[in-house]
């Protein structure tokens, strides 16, 4: 089932990509996840502007926005994506199985081809009333935790990460101690969100729980959404380090012929303004001195990366979010 | 034996009857099938037959059915008023009834899990009570039941219209009591409608997906759905297993759906049969 309503999407996307006017125009489409909108629709026109003071042409950029794992299936049975840029490594790992990305892509652009970076921190009640202050105040009896579902979304599967790699670093951390330390923490869940905005939502809109495990990026926009007072920030004493890689889809730019533009796509997300705009977006820029000029945004924070303790995506997600893995062990009553 | 019709072109729209619901329904259902054939029996069977599939069939088939069977005794009672009573208003009140129709299934659960939080209007009176909504299985009925009601509104509507008020005012001077006349006179004429639009809204529920999961709260073994699972296999990028749940879900509904029409069968045979002797 699934598959065909992946296929009549393509048809309808091909069909959309196909009615765009038939100008001598370049064009790219860049299918990305979900919260991502807002990033790229402020890099765009940077990147447009760039464009056309280097070469003369106007380039047209497509985005496409959804639930990373469905458009990475979406790239794999044939939408035309020149680029992707996904939350999770996992997903372009996908597309890298299916031969439609260089097995090393995180090597062909710098930093593991992510371009910016976020970590998890807790969003709390105004003052902090149950003092909640690291990973280990998570796991008391009678703390409400929410947080998206973490073997179905990629912002629920960091917050799994974060707890895990926190108990592991403890001294006498095991993988055995970060398992009863996690199941404790799911314990502690009243509910698994569909979604990041729907953690959200439940927490701020519906007063549910006393915590909120969410991205840093995510903690701005709350405070545009419901005001900055409404709620205080917390950053735990270690966190994992979340990456967002960027990919060129090789099949597809050979054969429209865009490969230098995907590549400069891609390339100019590094650059000042790519990174000014990756801080503008509350995202954590690579760029050590536009870092340094959001100092303040961004607090210093002790973080881990997947790559670090649990060797990469291709090895944490089996263990921890495929059927039968830790995550599912929670719940086995057996 | 006839072979004549009254109206010309029977051929053609039986062909296209065929054609099209080949195209929609069979062929899609085969790929289905033929997708989960890859997997070998043993597999399917404990792909099938895991705690937490067995368990979301529980709380989805029972969910359905308990939806759909609120729907149908308070969507026979808004049938009726919209079809017996005038009242200001009732153009209005008419088209709410499609309005679950309409919206997208998302917003129906971002909405309702909103109303029945523990802050939210209708759940800031139920909590104190210990009434839990949002985020429990019963959350999940109350999402079911809110796509379910145009179905069987909509199926009885015309039902109701055909039956004249000649027959409760005969059923009245009669002597029958109103519960009799409700009973012996009028549902039986409903009744097949009313299974109609029981059994579309318990499909409709049996798939539902995108109102649910906003307030299901998504608990393994407890609020969780099977289109639930489904996703999830989807995101481990296990196509086959999410196959496999579907196909099940697939042959219980159908069963289902089988049942239902042959208990309609047999309703409507009776009520025929119980009309001849009367005659």
């Amino acid at each position: 089932m699934p598959r065909w309503v992946s296929r009549i999407a393509i048809v309808a996307a091909i069909v959309l990509v196909g009615a765009a006017p038939a100008v001598a125009q370049t064009s790219l489409l860049n299918v990305s996840y979900d919260v991502a909108r807002d990033f790229y629709k402020d890099y765009n026109p940077l990147f447009q502007k760039y464009w056309k003071a280097k070469t003369g042409e106007t380039v047209e950029l497509k985005q496409s926005h959804a639930g990373s794992s469905k458009q990475v299936r979406a790239v794999a049975d044939g939408l035309e994506a020149d680029v992707v840029t996904m939350n999770q490594a996992s997903d372009v790992d996908f597309l890298a199985e299916k031969g439609l990305v260089a097995k090393d892509y995180a090597k062909r652009f710098p930093n593991n081809a992510s371009p910016y970076t976020s970590t998890m921190v807790f969003i709390v009640r105004k003052g902090n009333p149950k003092a909640l202050q690291d990973w280990s105040d998570l796991v008391k009896p009678g703390v409400q935790v929410i947080l998206p579902h973490p073997k179905n979304t990629g912002n629920g599967r960091y917050s799994y990460l974060a707890a895990w790699g926190y108990a592991l670093k403890q001294p006498g951390g095991s993988n055995k101690s970060a398992q009863e330390f996690v199941g404790k923490l799911l314990k502690n869940a009243p509910l698994f969100a569909a979604g990041g905005r729907d953690a959200t939502t439940t927490f701020m809109q519906r007063g549910i729980g006393d915590v909120l495990v969410s991205f840093e990026s995510e903690a701005e926009l709350i405070a545009k959404e419901f005001g900055k007072g409404s709620f205080d920030v917390v950053y735990p004493s270690l966190s994992i380090l979340t990456e967002f890689p960027v990919a060129i889809v090789d099949k597809v730019v050979d054969k429209k012929g865009t490969r230098k533009l995907a590549q400069e796509y891609l390339d100019y997300l590094w650059s000042k303004d790519g990174q000014e705009n990756a801080a503008q977006n509350y995202l954590r820029p690579r760029d050590p001195e536009v870092l340094k000029k959001h100092a303040a945004e961004f607090p210093a924070i002790k973080t881990f990366t997947v790559d670090e303790v649990f060797g990469g995506w291709a090895k944490a997600f089996p263990a921890h979010f495929k059927d039968g893995g830790t995550f599912d062990q929670v719940y086995q009553s057996k | 034996m006839k072979n004549k019709h009254v109206l010309p072109g029977f051929g053609l729209a039986l062909g296209i009857t065929l054609v099209y619901l080949s195209l929609l329904v069979l062929l899609p259902l085969s790929g289905l099938a033929f997708k989960a054939s890859s997997l070998s029996a043993g597999e399917l069977w404990n792909v099938a037959t895991s705690e937490r599939a067995l368990a979301s069939y529980r709380v989805t088939f029972g969910a359905s059915l308990l939806a759909a069977g609120i729907n149908a005794v308070f969507g026979l009672i808004v049938a009726w008023v919209l079809v017996r009573y005038p009242f200001p208003g009732k153009r209005l009140v008419d088209s709410l009834v499609d309005l679950p129709f309409a919206l997208p299934t998302a917003v129906a659960g971002i909405t309702l899990a909103t109303l029945y939080a523990g802050n939210g209007w209708l759940g800031r009176f139920l909590e104190p009570l210990g009434l839990k909504v949002a985020f429990t299985p019963l959350g999940i009925v109350v999402a079911l039941t809110f796509i379910g009601l145009p179905f069987v509104v909509r199926t009885l509507q015309p039902v109701i219209e055909d039956i004249e008020p000649e027959i409760e005012e005969a059923a009245a001077s009669l002597g029958a009591s109103r519960l009799q006349t409700f009973l012996r006179v009028l549902l039986p004429g409903v009744f097949p409608a009313l299974l109609t639009g029981f059994t579309l809204a318990f499909s409709r529920a049996i798939g539902e997906y995108g109102s649910v999961i906003f307030i299901a709260g998504n608990m393994p073994l407890i609020s969780e759905i099977t289109p639930l699972l489904i996703i999830s296999k989807l995101e481990q990028y296990d196509v086959i297993g999410a196959t496999a749940l579907a196909l099940v879900m697939l042959v219980i509904s159908f069963v289902m759906l089988l049942a239902v029409n042959a208990l309609q069968w047999w309703s409507a045979n009776r009520h025929h049969g119980r009309e001849k002797v009367s005659l």
